[in-house]
């Protein structure tokens, strides 16, 4: 603000500065994903234009009926769904129970589950992989939804857990209080004093919980053969020949799926971004 | 009479107590069983099965061989175990790579951007909303924006910018396209992280040390950095754990078997998956294993990194 007054030349320089670096932050983080939004809607001939006569070429929905015509693709996106929505639903469920307990209750041996609980969420997926696919092949699951929601649970519970245990630590004790001298059981204080009061945490978790089953992609690719998740879709998206690369509709398909997540995270854009303090700052 | 009252009391509380302990064991059931199911048993199986010969499709017909999965030479002098493979070091020498040069770039820019969004500017809500969009893009998805981007007859990198280089299809370029894809998608999250840091500094520090006349410099180095210290640690170490178990960036990018020399886990998937070696493929996961928690004690306990 000084500046301004005693030396006005620098000031504006350094205004310029700034606005340059935030133009360019800007364009760093949008453009690829714009081009793909671009390339999405423009016909396979297209491609070969210059950037220029590219970006200024008719648009097509062509790429989106495509991609939709593609059963594997509409497959795929209705097992992401319910692979992702099981084990979220799973996840907030026990993790919540946990995280009550964790949060709320003394007892022995507390510190040792939250050091177990902290230990697989930092456990790199591949030390489960053979074990996971020998047991997931026993109990009769490979390719099934139900066995890439039992894979889920090992990165979707500890995030719960951790995230839902330190929210329970901050409420007020005088609600549980309350429902204790009524008379009435964890449960069901949990479920009528404590979770009308943890929703913003619930949906907070269970949103991001969501994202990180929507984006897996090591178990998906592994335990499953024909019952695709949309992410394994979309890296083994191919044309016609094994040659030709459909970009225009590896791109739509890539947009379809990116965009309910880019709309969730800009609807609960504060949620998430205190969500994911908690849980990548405390673990 | 009035002595009583307390002792009672006591034995009531502790009454409570216990059966408060015992309540909170029955909550904790359902978690501990879905640990145990999905990753205890499954790490007692992989370290189990590293000791052993064993088939993908048929675990149960084994044999044991020690440590042979690691180290063994047969007799005619044949190098079988998996320290012996040079493509095993190559993917370990790789993975450090990654994992150095892209956490250092996606702090340096994090804090940039960080920085920038911090201060007050119109046009400052845009840009912290544009910061989540990389975040939310699936990585098999950003994987494959910029394939295409550095494809040699299409992309805007490869043909635009590098007059139709194939970057991908040259083991010593693509593994720095492919940190450039990891930073472009994980430095929003540093810079989140390091955004919620900055707005917990106290302001009246600032105010003060513009009165004294710091210069915004020596400001940025003697008192912002030394303050988010704890958070940037936590937000290193999550960051290096995600980019050493790097899979799906290397493997949707230029394909299993090519990444299977980039990557450490591509590396035990291809021999546990598509190679079917059991024992072999747990060997090295259970190698990585111990790698990444080598890594996390020595962070833990050389940064005194506190979790709680």
């Amino acid at each position: 603000m000084y500046l301004k007054r005693t030396n006005p030349t620098l000031y504006y320089l350094q205004r310029v500065g700034f606005y340059a670096l935030v133009v360019v932050i800007t364009l760093y983080l949008l453009i690829p994903f714009l081009w793909a939004v671009l390339t999405s809607f423009r016909k396979a001939g297209d491609l070969f234009l210059q950037p220029l006569a590219f970006a200024t070429a008719p648009s097509t929905l062509g790429n989106y009926i495509d991609v939709f015509a593609n059963p594997n693709f509409r497959l795929g996106l209705l097992y992401s769904l319910i692979t992702a929505v099981g084990a979220v639903a799973i996840a907030l469920l026990f993790g919540s129970f946990a995280a009550y307990a964790l949060g709320r209750f003394k007892f022995r041996g507390k510190s040792a589950v939250l050091y177990i609980v902290l230990a697989v969420s930092v456990f790199p997926q591949i030390a489960v992989l053979g074990g996971l696919y020998t047991l997931i092949n026993s109990l009769g699951l490979y390719n099934t939804p139900s066995g890439l929601i039992l894979a889920y649970l090992i990165f979707t519970i500890p995030f719960t857990v951790w995230v839902l245990t330190s929210f329970v630590r901050d409420l007020p004790g005088e609600l549980e209080e309350a429902a204790l001298v009524d008379g009435a059981s964890p449960l069901q204080t949990l479920f009528l004093v404590l979770f009308p009061v943890m929703m913003p945490a619930l949906v907070t978790t269970g949103l991001l919980a969501f994202i990180n089953a929507w984006n897996e992609y090591l178990f998906a690719l592994t335990f499953t053969s024909t019952r695709r998740t949309v992410p394994v879709v979309i890296a083994n998206y191919s044309g016609a020949t094994q040659f030709d690369q459909p970009w225009g509709q590896i791109m739509a398909a890539s947009i379809v799926v990116t965009i309910p997540l880019i709309i969730l995270v800009l609807v609960f854009q504060r949620n998430i971004v205190s969500g994911l303090t908690a849980g990548a700052v405390k673990g | 009479m009035t002595t009583t009252v307390p002792t009672n009391k006591a034995v009531k509380q502790r009454g409570i107590e216990a059966t408060r302990a015992r309540q909170a064991v029955w909550l904790l059931i359902p978690t501990m069983i879905a640990i145990i199911l999905v990753a205890g048993y499954p790490l007692y199986r992989t370290i189990f099965f590293s000791l052993f010969e064993a088939n993908l499709t048929s675990p149960d017909q084994k044999t044991f061989l020690g440590l042979g999965n690691f180290w063994f030479t047969t007799d005619e002098g044949v190098a079988l175990g998996f320290l012996q493979d040079p493509k095993w070091w190559g993917a370990v020498t790789n993975t450090l790579l990654f994992t150095v040069v892209s956490v250092f770039l996606e702090t340096v820019f994090g804090m940039i951007i960080a920085l920038v969004v911090n201060s007050a500017f119109p046009g400052r809500a845009f840009l912290r909303t544009a910061m989540l969009v990389p975040w939310a893009i699936p990585t098999v998805v950003s994987a494959q924006m910029w394939s295409y981007m550095y494809n040699d007859s299409f992309g805007l990198i490869g043909r635009g910018l590098l007059g139709g280089t194939a970057l991908l299809a040259n083991p010593s370029t693509s593994i720095w396209a492919m940190i450039a894809v990891d930073v472009w998608k994980t430095t929003s999250f540093m810079a989140l992280l390091i955004l919620a840091g900055l707005q917990s500094l106290p302001s009246d520090m600032y105010e003060a040390a513009d009165m004294d006349g710091a210069s915004k410099g020596r400001q940025f180095w003697q008192m912002t950095l030394p303050l988010l210290r704890p958070a940037l640690l936590v937000a290193l170490v999550f960051r290096s754990l995600d980019a050493l178990r790097v899979f799906d960036i290397m493997s949707v990018m230029v394909g299993n078997v090519s990444a299977a020399r980039l990557s450490m886990t591509a590396y035990a998937r291809q021999a546990l998956i598509d190679n079917q070696l059991l024992g072999m493929g747990s060997a090295v996961s259970i190698a990585i294993f111990i790698i990444i928690m080598v890594i996390v004690v020595v962070y833990v306990t050389a940064f005194r990194v506190k979790f709680d």
